[in-house]
C-alpha cells in the first residue's frame, strides 16, 4: 500500500512518521516547507512526547515527483486545501483521499479534484517544535468513513483505517463519520474563537460563568444545524469542553486560534464559525453567535 | 456663573480651556502634578481653536471653592472616584456628567443632593500633554435636565458652553440623544476593543457574508429594539451615525480599544454592560450585545 500524506504539519506528521513504521506500507510526505522536507529525507520524521517514533517517509516539496497512491491523507491547515490537493490529485487518480483537518468543507474542497473521497476526524494533537521534529501532544481517536456524494469504497476506507489503528493510530472506519466530526468541529467553534478574542486559556474561558454561557450558546447554535442534515453527534461537545478544562487536561491550553492570532496568522475560522453558518443557512438554521464570532474574528485578522 | 471641571482627560481639558476664557475655573485633577503642571502652564488648545488659558487646578478636594457648575468629566471608570471626591462640597452647584454610556448620573446621586444634568458630548480632542489638548470634533455637547432639575438651569448652563465657543443645545428630555449614543458606543467600541480595528470603513461594509458590517448592523438592530421596549424614541439612527463616522476619512481609535491595547479597565460596565442590563429590565433579547458584553469583560480578566 502506498499513503501520501498532504501537509506534514503537527498532524500529518503523526500519520506520516507512524505509518512509516509499517514494512506493508510505504510512505510519501508532501509538504511546501523544503527545510521540514530535507530534514525528513535526511534524518527522518521524529516524534516525541506522548509517542517516541522516528519514521522514514519520502518527502517532496515537489508534488510532480510523487507516484501513483493508493491513498491520501490530507492534513493541511484548511486554508490551504484546495492549493495541495490542486497540485497533488494526479498522484490519486486510482486512489482514495481522506482528510484529518479541522472545519468543514474540506471534503467538498478535496471532492473537486479527486473521485473518491474519505470523511475524517482526529483528536491527536501535537506541534513542530523543529524541522522533521514534531512533539505529539495528545493520543487520541481518528474516525473514517465515506465522503457521501464522492464515497471511497468502503473496503479501501477499512484497508486505511487497519493500517493507521496497526501504526498506533487508533482509527474506525465508520458507516456515517459525521458524529465525531461535528462534535470536534462544535468543540473548536465554541472555543477556539473565544480564546482567540478573549486572549484566555482553555479552562479560563470555562470558569467564567457568564463566558461559559457563551460557549454553550455556540455549542447549541451547531447542535441544531447537526441535527438539521440528520447528523447524530457520537458524544455532547459539552462533555469534551468540560473534560478539556480540568487541570490535569487542557486548562492552561492556548487555543491554536489564539496562538494563530498572537503571531498574526491568518486562522481556520471559515471553516469553524463560518462553517456552522454556512450550513446553518443551507438548512434553515439560524447561527446568530456563530455569525457574529466569525465577523469578529475575520475583523481581528483585517486589524494587522 | 463660576465652574469646576472635574477629570482632565481630552473632554475635560476642552470644557475647561474653553469656560476658562468666559468665567473661573477650578479643574479638579486626580494627580497632583497634573494639577500643578495646569497652575503653571495652563490649557493650550490647539486644532480647530488656537489659545492659551490660564486656570487653576488642585488634586485635592477640599481646596474647591464652592462653584456654580461641575462637569464631571471622567471617564465612566472615573465617576464613582470624582464622586466621591464631592461628596459634602460645593453645596450651591448643579452638576453635569457627560460619560459614554448610562448610569453616571445615579453615581453622582449616590453622593449628594446637587441639581444634576445629563449631558451626552460629540466633540472629540486628543490630549497631547497634561498642559495640551488639541481639538478635533466640534460636533456639539447636548445637555438635559436629570431628576427634576429646572429646564432653564440647563439652559443657562448651554448658553455658558456656546459663549466659551463650544457647541452646545439644551433639550428638554436627553434619553433619545443618550440611547444614541450608548447604542453607537456599545457597538462600535465593543466591537473595536474586540478586533482591534479602529473606526473604519470595515464597520460599514455589507458586501460579502462575513463581512463586519452585517455584525454592526445586527448590534445596532438589537439595542433599537431595546430602546424602543424602554420607550425611549432615539434621536439620530444609531447605524447612521456609524456610516458617517466611517466616511470623515480618519479612523478613529474609540477609547475601549486604546484601553484594552494599554490593559487598562474599560468603560464596558456602564456602556455594553449598561445596554445589556436595560435589555433585561424591558425584557428584550440581546444575544449579540450580551456576546459583546461578555468578551470584553474576559478580555479584561486576561489582563491578569
Amino acid at each position: 500500500m502506498r499513503v501520501c500524506v498532504v501537509g506534514t504539519g503537527a498532524v500529518g506528521s503523526l500519520f506520516a512518521a507512524n505509518l512509516a513504521q509499517l514494512d506493508d506500507v510505504e510512505v510519501w510526505a508532501f509538504d511546501l516547507a523544503q527545510e521540514h522536507v530535507d530534514a525528513i529525507n535526511r534524518d527522518g520524521l521524529r516524534l516525541s512526547g506522548a509517542g517516541d517514533v522516528v519514521g522514514r517517509p519520502r518527502a517532496t516539496a515537489d508534488a510532480s515527483g510523487l507516484p501513483p497512491c493508493d491513498f491520501g491523507i490530507v492534513a493541511t491547515k484548511a486554508m490551504h486545501t484546495s492549493a495541495a490537493i490542486a497540485a497533488t490529485a494526479h498522484a490519486f487518480t486510482d486512489g482514495c483521499v481522506a482528510t484529518v483537518q479541522n472545519g468543514l468543507g474540506n471534503e467538498e474542497a478535496i471532492a473537486e479534484h479527486v473521485a473518491r473521497v474519505i470523511r475524517g476526524t482526529t483528536f491527536p494533537a501535537g506541534k513542530v517544535v523543529a524541522p522533521g521534529h514534531v512533539q505529539w501532544d495528545v493520543k487520541g481517536d481518528t474516525t473514517f468513513g465515506p465522503f457521501e456524494p464522492k464515497p471511497a469504497p468502503r473496503e479501501a476506507i477499512e484497508r486505511l483505517a487497519e493500517a493507521c489503528t496497526r501504526a498506533g493510530m487508533p482509527t474506525t472506519a465508520a458507516e456515517d463519520a459525521r458524529g465525531p466530526q461535528w462534535r470536534k468541529v462544535i468543540f473548536n467553534a465554541s472555543t477556539n474563537p473565544i480564546g482567540a478574542l478573549t486572549g484566555l486559556t482553555h479552562g479560563r474561558v470555562c470558569e467564567d460563568p457568564p463566558l461559559r454561557a457563551l460557549v454553550s450558546g455556540l455549542v447549541d447554535e451547531g447542535k441544531a444545524v447537526a441535527a438539521a442534515q440528520g447528523i447524530e453527534l457520537d458524544a455532547d461537545p459539552e462533555e469534551l469542553i468540560d473534560h478539556a478544562a480540568r487541570p490535569d487536561v487542557a486548562y492552561n491550553h492556548k487555543a491554536s486560534m489564539l496562538q494563530d492570532v498572537e503571531a498574526r496568522r491568518p486562522t481556520e475560522i471559515d471553516y469553524l464559525n463560518g462553517g456552522i453558518v454556512r450550513f446553518g443557512d443551507e438548512h434553515g438554521v439560524a447561527t446568530p453567535l456563530n455569525r457574529a464570532i466569525w465577523a469578529l474574528v475575520k475583523g481581528l485578522e483585517r486589524s494587522w | 456663573m463660576t465652574a469646576c471641571v472635574a477629570g482632565a482627560g481630552s473632554i475635560g481639558s476642552l470644557f475647561a480651556a474653553h469656560l476658562a476664557t468666559v468665567t473661573d475655573v477650578v479643574v479638579l485633577t486626580r494627580r497632583n502634578d497634573h494639577a500643578r503642571e495646569l497652575n503653571e502652564h495652563g490649557l493650550r488648545v490647539s486644532g480647530r481653536h488656537d489659545f492659551a488659558a490660564r486656570v487653576t487646578a488642585t488634586s485635592d478636594p477640599g481646596e474647591l471653592p464652592d462653584v456654580d457648575l461641575v462637569i464631571v468629566a471622567t471617564k465612566a471608570t472615573g465617576v464613582e472616584a470624582a464622586a466621591s471626591a464631592l461628596a459634602g462640597r460645593v453645596p450651591g452647584a448643579t452638576v453635569m456628567t457627560v460619560q459614554n454610556g448610562l448610569g453616571a448620573e445615579e453615581i453622582v446621586r449616590a453622593h449628594g443632593e446637587w441639581p444634576l444634568v445629563s449631558g451626552v458630548t460629540f466633540m472629540s480632542g486628543t490630549k497631547h500633554s497634561d498642559s495640551h489638548v488639541e481639538y478635533i470634533l466640534d460636533t456639539p455637547t447636548w445637555i438635559g435636565p436629570y431628576d427634576g432639575t429646572a429646564f432653564e438651569r440647563v439652559q443657562e448652563i448651554a448658553q455658558l458652553i456656546v459663549d466659551a465657543g463650544l457647541k452646545a443645545e439644551a433639550l428638554p428630555d436627553l434619553l433619545p440623544a443618550q440611547w444614541s449614543k450608548l447604542i453607537f458606543n456599545a457597538t462600535v467600541n465593543g466591537v473595536a476593543a474586540l478586533t482591534g480595528l479602529p473606526h473604519d470603513a470595515h464597520f460599514a461594509a455589507e458586501d460579502d457574508v462575513g463581512d463586519l458590517g452585517y455584525l454592526v448592523h445586527d448590534l445596532v438592530d438589537e439595542g433599537k429594539r431595546v430602546a424602543a421596549a424602554a420607550g425611549v424614541e432615539l434621536h439620530d439612527d444609531p447605524w447612521e451615525m456609524n456610516v458617517l463616522a466611517t466616511k470623515r476619512g480618519s479612523a478613529h481609535y474609540p477609547s475601549m480599544l486604546e484601553d484594552v491595547e494599554a490593559h487598562r479597565p474599560t468603560e464596558v460596565e456602564l456602556i455594553n454592560g449598561a445596554l445589556v442590563r436595560e435589555a433585561a429590565r424591558v425584557g428584550v433579547e440581546a444575544p449579540l450585545q450580551t456576546a459583546v458584553y461578555r468578551l470584553v469583560k474576559a478580555r479584561e480578566a486576561s489582563y491578569s
